[in-house]
């Protein structure tokens, strides 16, 4: 099936195409990702399982252009990061990928919207304005009261939610996951996950790295990684159906 | 299942017809196990026979009713107060599927577990769409006890769904183990006696 718009299809905001990842040579050759294929597009959100080791915190990396892939491309938002330059590759970093990670890594120094204001005056933004944007990201996301407090005054929860708040101010519209409720108990794992999907539905492209069938249920699809390949992948049908189903059997 | 004691629970508050209990049983469980009318009068009449409900009368509309009786209230009380039994497991096809699959000519087990999880996570993700209009609906103010009951149906099926995805996984990984220890018990005895051991 092929997604499209009167405008014509759907571009990806990020791509992966063949991507590989090689470490070491020789006999001490490990192949982390092998030609892997993937597209996320705006609007949709997609859960990558695997085991350790399987590639999938590998995975996360490349599309972030934190490190570089042995071969393939990475796409985002229809610019090849593996062959930007370092300025360049920094810039994308800043304007058009967000990261989210288990141990929510916001500055303790900086308030919630200090935090969250911070990726856009690094990009040129006027700290007024930047700071009007990041108070509205909070509010947007329901979480207004947090604005001037400091990580050390916030849940976990709570410091994760401004995480994905920072993660997808400005015009970042890809945000990637490792992990993200790892430190969370079950509750409020769940409930940085609505908001992860309730972003996606507002029209970010999600990527979230998870071992917690419970949390990749949430997603749009569910990537299965083993030994650095995609082995199956599954999409989501109407629950009706499903239930349907089951009362007839 | 126990529908006895669901509908016992659902008579409490006062007396009820019969499609009008299956109605009742279905908001709160959000037709997860649907009931039929017929269902629901054959049970009525056992419990009748056991002397827990008794006819009480008809509605404006000649519906026969049912009351719950003071032994009726008695057996409610004491099925909240029990557990609910674990020690006679029911028949679990999947978990006898892997095990007849352990050592099958011509069955990859990790093709029967990539099958299951493919399906659990598919089935894990409609659950959890309908779980999140669910949250919604129970969050709202005028929200009614049907609609938290439905939600923690909904979670008990995800939850229930993710221990299987959990066990798969752990099925897995306890397999590619052991079948790696097969594989270096194997290298590990030459055919012949190896000579002395030569240090570095």
């Amino acid at each position: 099936m092929t997604t499209t718009t009167p405008g014509g299809p759907v571009q990806a905001v990020l791509q992966l195409k063949a991507l590989t990842r090689v470490h070491g040579t020789g006999a001490a050759e490990v192949h982390a990702l092998r030609g892997i294929d993937l597209d996320v597009r705006a609007g949709e959100l997609v859960a990558v399982m695997g085991p350790s080791g399987s590639g999938k915190s590998t995975l996360l990396t490349l599309a972030g252009g934190l490190d570089h892939p042995t071969s393939g491309q990475v796409i985002v938002e229809g610019t090849d990061i593996t062959a930007a330059s370092r300025s360049q590759l920094a810039a994308l970093r800043r304007r058009s990928i967000g990261y989210v990670f288990q141990d929510y890594n916001l500055i303790p120094a900086l308030t919630a919207a200090e935090n969250i204001a911070l990726p856009r005056e690094l990009d040129g933004v006027r700290a007024g304005r930047a700071r009007k944007e990041a108070l509205a990201a909070l509010a947007e996301m329901g979480l207004a009261d947090l604005a001037d407090r400091f990580p050390d005054e916030m849940s976990g929860g709570q410091q994760q939610r401004v995480a994905i708040a920072r993660a997808l101010v400005g015009d970042r519209r890809l945000v990637l996951a490792d992990e993200p409720t790892g430190a969370l108990d079950s509750e409020t794992g769940e409930a940085v996950l609505g908001l992860l999907r309730s972003r996606c539905d507002a029209g970010a492209a999600g990527v979230l790295v998870t071992h917690e069938p419970r949390f990749a249920a949430w997603a749009d699809r569910v990537v299965f990684l083993r030994d650095g390949s995609v082995v199956d992948q599954t999409l989501r049908t109407g629950a009706e159906e499903l239930l349907a189903g089951e009362g007839a059997r | 299942m126990s529908i006895r004691h669901g509908l016992l629970a659902l008579l409490e508050p006062g007396p009820r017809y019969g499609n009008q209990l299956r109605a009742e049983f279905e908001a709160r469980t959000g037709a997860t196990w649907p009931l039929n009318v017929g269902q629901v009068y054959t049970t009525l009449s056992r419990l009748e026979r056991d002397g827990y409900v008794t006819p009480d009368g008809e509605d404006d509309s000649g519906h026969p009713l049912y009351a719950i009786t003071a032994e009726g209230r008695a057996e409610l009380r004491s099925w909240y107060a029990t557990p609910v039994d674990r020690e006679r497991p029911a028949r679990d096809e999947l978990a006898i599927k892997l095990a007849m699959a352990i050592g099958a000519p011509d069955v990859d087990i990790r093709d029967v577990i990539q099958r299951q999880r493919h399906h659990t996570l598919k089935a894990m993700q409609d659950y959890t769409r309908l779980k999140a209009e669910a949250l919604t609906a129970a969050e709202r103010p005028d929200a009614g006890s049907d609609a938290v009951a439905w939600l923690l149906v909904l979670e008990q099926l995800i939850f229930q769904a993710e221990s299987e995805a959990r066990w798969l996984d752990h099925s897995e990984s306890r397999l590619i183990r052991f079948a790696h220890r097969a594989k270096t018990a194997k290298t590990a005895q030459p055919a012949h006696k190896p000579r002395e051991r030569t240090t570095r």
